[in-house]
């Protein structure tokens, strides 16, 4: 396969084909930050982007991350793995944080220990 | 200037099973004032690159009368991560601040904890049009002056030539320092809880009640 850039290379037949033709999820139920985790290992004859995101997601992976590593536009990933959670083979981690007002001031103060401890 | 990032396929480095919760960072500025460069100071991993294909707002997308109409937009944004701790992990997001990607933030930025403004002072005019989109938004930011080695300005001089607010943190930094980027980092979360403790203030501390005596 291909390491050059996919999402950006590839025809944008292929990436109908990733998701049988949708072009969004439904729903912004994936933040770039919710962390995904799988439930359950790949098995055969599984869509391959569907078992590449269970296993890179055996430890909680960012949907960014994935993203990146699959070499794939963050919304097709959003569809991908609306698909995983709807079959119950992937759990999601929200943030916590992500409303528009600011944080609380428990997060910030748990972000600025974190940074200070770098 | 720089955007190198990891090859896809070398081993990722792992979060730990605990992690739970994602917060992001965004870090705005003109290309090549070195976003990617402050990222890679403090990730754990090397930054990341990735994309997002968007529609604009607005515009019908499951309308077939509409789809010829319809614009999208790609945009590619690098990333590193920072494992706060056991639950927390912090994203940075490095994102073009050129107006054409800025009907984006909504959508790709929201829920942001804030935003760092990267300047090069040689070219201030280049964060303008970010800092005043951030303030519309009312994302909180600080503005940190990235040092080229080209000549010193006072923090007043930038200030005046931003029209900063003098409630925004202006820093200097060196984006290739880790210690310095760490502090541009610290600086805005400070600068969050200064801005939380503002609008919520908290009850004064209660004296404790003092032991019964015997």
């Amino acid at each position: 396969m291909s390491r050059g850039r996919p999402g950006r290379d590839d025809s944008p037949d292929r990436l109908y084909t990733l998701t049988g033709g949708r072009s969004s999820s439904g729903s912004d139920a994936f933040d770039l930050v919710t962390l995904i985790v799988a439930e359950c290992d790949p098995v055969p004859g599984m869509q391959s982007e569907h078992a590449a995101i269970l296993r890179m997601s055996r430890f909680p992976t960012a949907v960014v991350e994935i993203a990146a590593e699959l070499g794939l536009p963050v919304s097709i990933v959003r569809i991908l793995l609306a698909d995983l959670h709807g079959t119950g083979r992937i759990s999601a981690r929200h943030p916590r944080a992500t409303t528009y007002r600011l944080p609380d001031l428990d997060i910030l103060e748990q972000v600025l220990v974190g940074l200070r401890n770098l | 200037m720089d955007s190198a990032t990891s090859d896809r396929g070398e081993p990722r480095q792992a979060l730990s099973s605990t992690a739970d919760n994602g917060l992001k960072i965004v870090i705005v500025g003109g290309f090549g004032v070195g976003k990617t460069t402050m990222v890679r100071s403090v990730s754990e991993i090397r930054p990341l690159n990735t994309e997002e294909t968007m529609t604009k707002a607005g515009e019908a997308v499951d309308d077939t009368e509409g789809i010829t109409a319809k614009t999208a937009t790609t945009v590619a944004f690098d990333f590193g991560r920072i494992t706060l701790d056991a639950h927390n992990v912090l994203y940075l997001f490095g994102a073009p601040g050129q107006e054409r990607f800025w009907f984006l933030w909504d959508r790709l930025f929201s829920g942001t904890l804030g935003a760092v403004v990267l300047v090069d002072t040689r070219r201030l005019a280049d964060s303008w049009y970010a800092i005043d989109r951030l303030e519309h938004h009312g994302t909180p930011f600080v503005v940190a002056c990235n040092d080229f080695g080209g000549p010193a300005h006072t923090p007043e001089q930038v200030r005046g030539a931003l029209d900063l607010p003098p409630e925004v943190p202006l820093l200097f930094c060196d984006a290739r320092s880790r210690a310095s980027s760490k502090q541009v980092l610290i600086s805005l979360v400070e600068h969050l809880q200064h801005l939380q403790r503002a609008r919520h203030p908290q009850p004064a501390l209660q004296p404790p009640i003092p032991e019964p005596t015997p």
